[in-house]
């Protein structure tokens, strides 16, 4: 136990040699300020959710404490005012992903899972019948896949499934096959157990030689990649707030304009509607259509401020310094452990995001989260919500180490000394 | 703030390292019960045999994490050769043991959860931890509550594996 409590010799923290100065950017973050268990906590998480930059948290307390009213109600100046920044907020998000038509195509939600449960409501219940099919991978979140079985056990729909091979990538072999009759490709953008980035472009274009949409889950790539989605070609793209230095509570779905305007509405209630009658309702445009009720208008501040924060950086700096940090974390676990660690996923980082899942000797993901913890290093241990994955992983859980644009070489040193002392922990 | 040492006794990475009654019995005539952890994906079959209201043989197999394992192991060596009523005993003492402090946590019923935690537990006065044994080493993981569900997994699949042979 002498080991767990002693200091970790890993230096100071040294100036990144990559696009961005993560540690000037960690001054942004007042939660890495923090110790835990009286250590600086070295936050490797961001994959569940990110930290908030101060740019967000003050936008949406300076919006609380100045602007706050309903949306899309009031006459007077507040009313008016906080309508006006809401939608400003939705073109943000929208151009951020280069969608066309960003004022009618954004759809604020709760959250990615919302979105997605969305599209297989309104989308997958006038245009699914038994005996369609519908395509997912195997590396799916359990977000992508639960709303699909439940239409499949609700409506008699087919689900066929893209393998993932021994490295972690898609099998293509049989993909004419697999998408032959399909009606909709289901598949995240990238893994958030295996990093692994797919070809989604191809893909869609495949999906959509067959006659298939395509919705992406894009939680793991938007936050991470510079991100287009007429270049994407896909139909539909998911994404969560709270993985981009936003707040929680609030998702969205973009969507192709002439498919959003065709679709019914999906909850029911206030905002969604143009009128209502005794006999029955007109729904509103898109995309008010999708937001029944009072939708988190704060949160869409945070994440109009978060957009606005990662652009400053550049999305294609936030990926190059995730991309190095991604390799130097791979080398440095792979020439200390070798075969004591297993490194799930591609090996060429050019492939994978900032995200590393790993077997660590035959210590549990759960130890090792647990010591780790002890060193102020938050991991996540668990099967990350992709059952089917671990399946295919012939593991039950993984621990997972992910990095955002406030982690440097410090952290990966951390990681590596904490890792260090679970091994001689559990030897 | 707790120390690991609270959590990851000597009792308990013994059992981790060396589990006890491990495999499983020939299911029939043995009863055979899952058990799964959806938080962490841990996975536990319980195999026990009950003869003459005795618990004659019991073995644990599955893969989980050193509290789910060690309390599994611990368990099997506990009630092994008890009679079912001293086991349902013991399954109330241990979940009492566990939800003391769990019934006083948000997380008691989250996500994952049974939802049945501690709902057959005596008060917590009337637990005596003395009569547990070794398993009072368990004692500690209640100061991590994420874990709580790694220690009584073993537990509810047991208390299932039970009702399961008293319904054969």
């Amino acid at each position: 136990m002498a080991e767990l409590t002693a200091p970790l010799d890993t230096g100071d923290r040294r100036a990144a040699p990559s696009a961005l100065d993560a540690a000037d950017l960690r001054k942004d973050f007042p939660l890495l300020a923090r110790e835990v268990h009286g250590r600086p906590i070295t936050y490797l998480d961001s994959a569940a959710s990110s930290q908030r930059p101060t740019a967000v948290l003050d936008a949406m307390r300076e919006y609380d404490e100045t602007t706050h009213a309903n949306v899309h109600r009031g006459v007077y100046a507040i009313a008016e005012e906080a309508t006006r920044r809401f939608e400003a907020a939705r073109v943000d998000v929208g151009r951020f992903i280069g969608a066309p038509d960003p004022a009618r195509e954004v759809v604020f939600t709760k959250n990615a899972t919302e979105a997605l449960n969305l599209v297989a409501h309104a989308w997958g219940r006038t245009h699914l019948g038994r005996g369609d099919v519908v395509v997912l991978t195997e590396m799916e979140h359990h977000a992508n896949i639960v709303p699909w079985h439940m239409l499949a056990a609700e409506r008699g729909v087919e689900l066929r499934w893209l393998p993932v091979d021994d490295d972690g990538r898609l099998v293509l072999d049989h993909l004419d096959a697999v998408l032959d009759g399909a009606k909709l490709l289901g598949l995240t953008c990238m893994s958030n157990v295996l990093g692994t980035l797919n070809p989604v472009a191809d893909l869609a274009a495949a999906a959509h030689a067959a006659g298939a949409l395509v919705v992406a889950d894009a939680c793991q790539s938007v936050p991470h990649l510079p991100t287009d989605v007429a270049a994407l070609g896909v139909d539909f793209l998911a994404f969560s707030a709270h993985k981009m230095l936003g707040p929680t509570g609030i998702g969205v779905l973009w969507g192709r304009e002439e498919l959003l305007a065709e679709l019914p509405p999906f909850l029911g209630g206030g905002e969604m509607i143009l009128d209502v009658r005794k006999d029955g309702f007109t729904p509103n445009d898109i995309p008010w259509r999708f937001e029944a009720g009072t939708p988190p208008i704060t949160q869409a501040i945070g994440l109009g401020a978060a957009v606005d924060y990662l652009q400053t950086l550049g999305m294609d700096a936030v990926r190059a310094h995730e991309q190095t940090l991604t390799a130097y974390a791979m080398d440095q676990l792979t020439g200390r452990f070798g075969d004591g660690i297993r490194i799930f996923g591609p090996a060429e980082v050019a492939d994978r995001g900032a995200v590393i899942s790993f077997a660590f000797r035959d210590v549990h993901p759960h130890d090792v989260s647990q010591i780790l913890d002890q060193y102020g290093v938050c991991v996540r241990a668990g099967h990350h919500c992709a059952k089917p994955l671990m399946r295919r992983l012939g593991v039950n859980a993984t621990a997972r180490a992910s990095f955002g644009v406030y982690n440097d070489e410090h952290d990966v040193d951390t990681l590596v000394e904490a890792l260090d002392a679970a091994g001689k922990f559990f030897s | 703030m707790p120390g690991l040492e609270d959590l990851y006794r000597e009792i308990i990475l013994d059992h981790y390292r060396s589990p006890r009654n491990r495999g499983e019995l020939e299911s029939p005539p043995a009863v055979r019960v899952e058990g799964f952890n959806p938080l962490c994906g841990d996975e536990i079959v319980v195999t026990l045999s009950v003869e003459d209201g005795v618990v004659a043989d019991i073995k644990i197999a599955g893969t989980g994490c050193s509290i789910s394992q060690s309390s599994a192991s611990l368990m099997s060596a506990a009630v092994k050769g008890k009679t079912v009523e001293e086991a349902r005993d013991l399954i109330a003492t241990f979940k009492g043991m566990m939800s003391i402090h769990e019934a006083t946590l948000p997380v008691g019923a989250g996500p994952g959860g049974t939802g049945n935690e501690g709902a057959a537990a005596p008060e917590p006065e009337a637990i005596d931890v003395a009569e547990l044994g070794e398993l009072a080493a368990l004692q500690g993981v209640v100061k991590f509550p994420v874990r709580i569900k790694c220690a009584t997994l073993s537990w509810n699949t047991l208390a299932q594996g039970l009702d399961e042979a008293a319904s054969a």
